[in-house]
């Protein structure tokens, strides 16, 4: 019978803290540019002008059609090349933090435009017309009378998709880099400890995505009240 | 004066013709009332006048303003031809005096203390001013539809468009609304108004335009339009809606 010896964590917490921070820190610059350029590309995708909506189509397929582990580790690979290549960093430089939150936006943009676009085209037709007739070109109508709406719907989602987005942040491991899984690994892994860290860190991760869970239900209630 | 000359106008969907050379002229101070079955194109022609749909033949011409032209602006246009639609389409997220305020600031750049000042002239006019910081959700349709009305008055606009500005209210909200419509009427402001309103279009409207299957079938001054409609189409759909 495996006798568990959960002593080595208290000692660890320290640790483990920065390593959420680190995974805090991906999921939160994750979420808002991936909003941002997920906005965006919505945008673009309901515009009237064709090279705009081809090109947004064009990145959204593209990146939901390839693995995430696999845009994080082209990310790891190229970026740093690129920033040694472009702007002169030195050579060896830590930018993984940098690649992985890169990684993850522009990753998790394609995801948000999906739920942003539904959540603009949920938004009546008439109420574009409206805007339009009072004068209010394109632009001005999507933020000043389709966005407020649809983002008042899609809330729900777009919490839903940040909670699978901070579980997915712990692939980030690829890399080496200490994030709250890859904390909790590596002290299990010097103390021969794994299977205690990785049951402990998989509580942590439950009850905060629970939590999260609670709380998108509270605002599905809220939005279909 | 012409204010809205709709001339030879056809539009289609694909194969499917939704309009077919239409005509319609609307003075300056004229109100003119649009009726006709349902799906016979009131709507999408006069969505046409303002450029929210377009069409493939023909020219509309507002103002002197040719609506057709790919030079012509417009939302310039749009900002001085008021439009007042069947479900109100007030902006839900934004109380009424926002409602009110938000394209005379956006799109005349008007301060916002004169726009809220003009704004609130206007919601008073329509019998709401003690409503203007709810939201449109909190007020009954005819509410909704006169705070839509007062929402168009805010620009300043050279005429008017009413597409169905009755037919989703409860019959006891219609004479509300109609109310403000007929005293602007009154009161010289052009207008095209879709209605089956033939109680308003009797009090207010110089000429009737009947429309079937996406033509003009007839335009006629009001009393020879209820007096002797000349087509038998024209006939059974007044028959019907009088009966009612
Ligand atoms: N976007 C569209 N695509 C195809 N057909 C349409 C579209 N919009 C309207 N129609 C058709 O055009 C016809 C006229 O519609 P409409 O102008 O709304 O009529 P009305 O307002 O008189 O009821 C209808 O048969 C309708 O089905
Ligand atoms: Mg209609």
């Amino acid at each position: 019978m495996y006798e568990f010896d959960w002593s080595s964590i208290p000692g660890a917490l320290p640790f483990l803290w920065t390593g959420m921070k680190v995974t805090l820190e991906i999921t939160a610059t994750a979420i808002v540019f991936g909003i941002v350029w997920g906005t965006l590309l919505a945008a673009m995708r309901l515009s009237p002008f064709r090279v705009l909506s081809w090109c947004s189509a064009a990145y959204v397929n593209l990146f939901r059609s390839i693995p995430l582990l696999m845009v994080l580790l082209w990310f790891f690979l190229i970026v740093p090349q690129v920033l040694e290549h472009v702007f002169g960093l030195a050579p060896g430089s830590d930018v993984r933090m940098t690649s992985a939150m890169a990684g993850f936006a522009l990753f998790e943009a394609a995801y948000y435009s999906e739920i942003i676009r539904a959540g603009i085209q949920s938004v009546p037709k008439g109420q574009v017309a409206a805007a339009y007739a009072l004068g209010i070109g394109y632009g001005q109508a999507m933020w000043l009378v389709v966005l407020p709406q649809a983002f008042r719907n899609m809330v729900p989602l777009l919490l839903t998709q940040a909670i699978i987005l901070f579980q997915d942040t712990s692939l980030v491991y690829v890399s080496a880099l200490a994030d709250f899984f890859g904390a909790a690994y590596k002290v299990g892994d010097r103390d021969g400890r794994i299977v205690e860290l990785l049951l402990f860190a998989g509580a942590v991760y439950f009850v905060i995505c629970y939590s999260a869970s609670l709380l998108v239900k509270y605002f599905r209630r809220k939005v279909s009240a | 004066m012409s204010m809205i000359s709709i001339r030879n106008v056809s539009k289609h969907y694909g194969s499917f013709q939704v309009l077919t050379d239409c005509s319609v002229e609307v003075n300056k101070g004229e109100v003119i009332v649009v009726c006709g079955p349902s799906g016979s194109g009131k709507s999408t022609l006069i969505n046409c006048v303002n450029g929210l749909e377009p069409f493939q033949a023909g020219e509309i011409v507002v103002n002197e303003v040719s609506v057709g032209d790919p030079k012509t602006k417009l939302s310039n246009l749009r900002a001085r031809v008021g439009m007042v639609f069947q479900h109100f389409e007030l902006f839900p997220h934004m109380t009424i005096a926002e409602n009110l305020t938000i394209a005379q600031e956006k799109v005349l750049a008007r301060p916002h203390d004169q726009a809220l000042e003009k704004g609130m002239k206007l919601l008073d006019r329509v019998g709401l001013k003690a409503h203007a910081h709810k939201h449109p959700g909190e007020l009954s349709g005819g509410q909704q539809q006169r705070v839509a009305i007062a929402r168009a008055l805010a620009m300043d606009p050279i005429c008017m468009l009413f597409d169905e500005p009755t037919s989703a209210l409860d019959p006891e909200m219609i004479n509300e609304v109609l109310d403000v419509m007929v005293e602007l009427a009154q009161e010289g402001m052009t207008m095209m108004v879709v209605t089956h309103e033939m109680g308003f279009a009797r009090k207010v409207a110089h000429r009737v335009v009947f429309m079937d299957k996406g033509a003009i079938v007839e335009d006629a001054p009001k009393d020879a339009f209820f007096g002797t409609p000349r087509s038998e189409r024209a006939q059974q759909f007044l028959a019907k809606i009088l009966s009612h």
